[in-house]
């Protein structure tokens, strides 16, 4: 019945992702995390109270689950085996495409809802606030990357429109007026 | 006719302005309107900025301050009135009498409009309103066929604006009590209908349960579409018959019905989701404001393609083409 025809992440790229290591995808994410609350203080001010909740992240195309732990000064993302689900507060579950098309406002979060691509489940209202903050912090993840890995910026140049090509995912915001500043 | 969209963040505003929208409505993070959801909203310098932006660009921005003030803390209200006034805000949305007549003593240069919040549905009331507190603009609520809005239209001198897209109330709006029961907090009072802090959802065996302050008002089979956790949309036992005993989980739009609205003397037409995010606002305003040139070119209405972005993924014309059952 859903009408939403989102990319399922290649079966290749799915098989990789597997292969990764979890503890430096942690760091990694982490690292982006911290850079995304620093350059963008309205996605605190948004979550208030419930960026002390714990968010579970099923990414469900993908072999890991993600815990956002976006409290305090030190935010933390951590890839963690499905195997050994942690504790949270929300578990927000869709496709990657659905979670990457929320992320750059391409995606209205309660159409994914109504089409039944993305689940929400435990704190309701921890779960609306983070995405009501992110839709508003307007963020590009590629211009994110460029950011934090400043040196490799050039490759990244490169590399990211075949990974989007090969992945069918967006890696950065659509609607970005040409030469606006990251 | 005037386009009016939703923002329920300064991501929205500035979308629905590039998306074509000549009129925003906003509120205060707080409980002065009736979005009071989490995350969502406008702070003080937000809302000058939101106001800049859209006034930078030919657009106006309205600032919703329809809930009803608890006694004793009507000077939250009050402070929200001055501010959008300072902000720039051209008109506030208003429902409360009081709050009207105090916008008429303290703020006679601001612009009132009447939310649907007050449910005004005749012309008696709407010239009351108009004549006691000079209300330039009448929200009018969502339970009017469109016979009935020219009738009211040729009784009244002042301006009327419709809903024509998203989230249906079928209630008398700013009474009903329906998610108040369920959850102790009132829409009304403080601006959340089925308040995200008592919904809770849950994937059990293979479909999607709905809970509103502990009660199921929803079970929906994989596959079917999910719908907001209203309880005046829920699907409910009542002898031997289950179903949606209020109204079915659908989505206004009345694309279709935008000449026979201007024909009816509508002035402005609105699109409901303040909740919603700014890929919503934007796709919404640009099929509407295609959907207005076309009428005013005298063309036929665009075939919409908003569905998906629908409660329940259908749509209806809601009661402006329907009798009650």
């Amino acid at each position: 019945m859903t009408n939403l025809t989102l990319p399922h992440l290649p079966r290749p790229l799915a098989l990789a992702a597997k292969a990764m290591p979890l503890a430096p995808l942690s760091l990694l994410l982490t690292r982006l995390a911290r850079q995304l609350m620093r350059r963008n203080p309205g996605l605190q001010r948004r979550l208030g109270e419930n960026a002390r909740c714990r968010f579970l992240l099923d990414l469900t195309d993908l072999p890991f689950l993600l815990l956002l732990e976006p409290g305090g000064a030190t935010p933390r993302v951590s890839a963690i085996s499905r195997l050994r689900p942690p504790a949270h507060d929300t578990r927000i579950a869709g496709l990657t495409s659905a979670f990457l098309g929320m992320l750059h406002g391409s995606l209205d979060g309660d159409a994914l809802f109504f089409s039944r691509d993305l689940v929400i489940e435990g704190d309701t209202a921890a779960g609306l606030a983070l995405r009501n903050a992110i839709d508003d912090a307007e963020l590009d993840l590629a211009a994110e990357l460029s950011v934090m890995l400043k040196p490799l910026d050039p490759l990244l140049a490169c590399t990211l429109p075949s990974v989007e090509r090969l992945s069918g995912l967006a890696l950065h915001r659509m609607d970005r007026p040409a030469g606006a500043p990251l | 006719m005037e386009l009016v969209c939703p923002a329920g963040t300064p991501a929205a505003l500035r979308a629905a302005v590039e998306a074509g929208a000549q009129t925003v409505y906003c509120g205060f993070a707080d409980e002065t309107n009736a979005r009071n959801f989490p995350g969502l909203n406008f702070d003080r310098d937000e809302m000058a900025a939101g106001v800049a932006f859209a006034h930078g660009r030919g657009a106006k921005v309205l600032v919703a301050i329809n809930t009803f003030p608890h006694a004793g803390a009507e000077p939250l209200w009050h402070r929200a009135i001055a501010d959008a006034e300072t902000a720039g805000a051209d008109a506030v949305i208003l429902a409360d009498i009081g709050l009207l007549a105090h916008a008429a003593e303290h703020h006679p240069g601001l612009r009132r409009h009447l939310s649907v919040q007050a449910a005004a549905a005749n012309p008696d009331v709407i010239n009351f309103y108009a004549e006691a507190f000079g209300v330039k603009r009448v929200v009018l609520p969502r339970v009017l066929t469109v016979d009935e809005i020219a009738a009211i239209n040729r009784e009244i001198d002042v301006e009327t604006e419709v809903f024509v897209f998203g989230g249906l109330c079928v209630m008398a709006e700013g009474r009903c009590s329906l998610s108040s029961y369920a959850t102790g907090q009132s829409p009304n009072m403080n601006g959340v209908c089925s308040p995200a802090s008592h919904v809770a959802y849950a994937e059990e065996s293979g479909g999607l349960t709905a809970r509103l302050g502990g009660f199921t008002i929803h079970r929906t089979a994989k596959g079917q579409p999910a719908p907001y956790p209203t309880l005046c949309k829920g699907c409910f036992t009542s002898g031997d018959q289950t179903g949606h005993v209020f109204e079915d989980p659908v989505s206004l739009d009345a694309t279709q019905l935008i000449p026979a609205l201007a024909r009816a003397g509508v002035t402005a037409l609105k699109i409901e989701g303040r909740q919603r995010s700014r890929a919503y606002v934007a796709e919404v305003a640009r099929s509407f404001r295609a959907a207005i040139e076309a009428q005013a070119a005298g063309r036929p209405m665009p075939k919409a393609a908003l569905a998906k972005l629908s409660e329940g993924q259908a749509a209806t014309t809601g009661a402006y083409a329907k009798t009650w059952r």
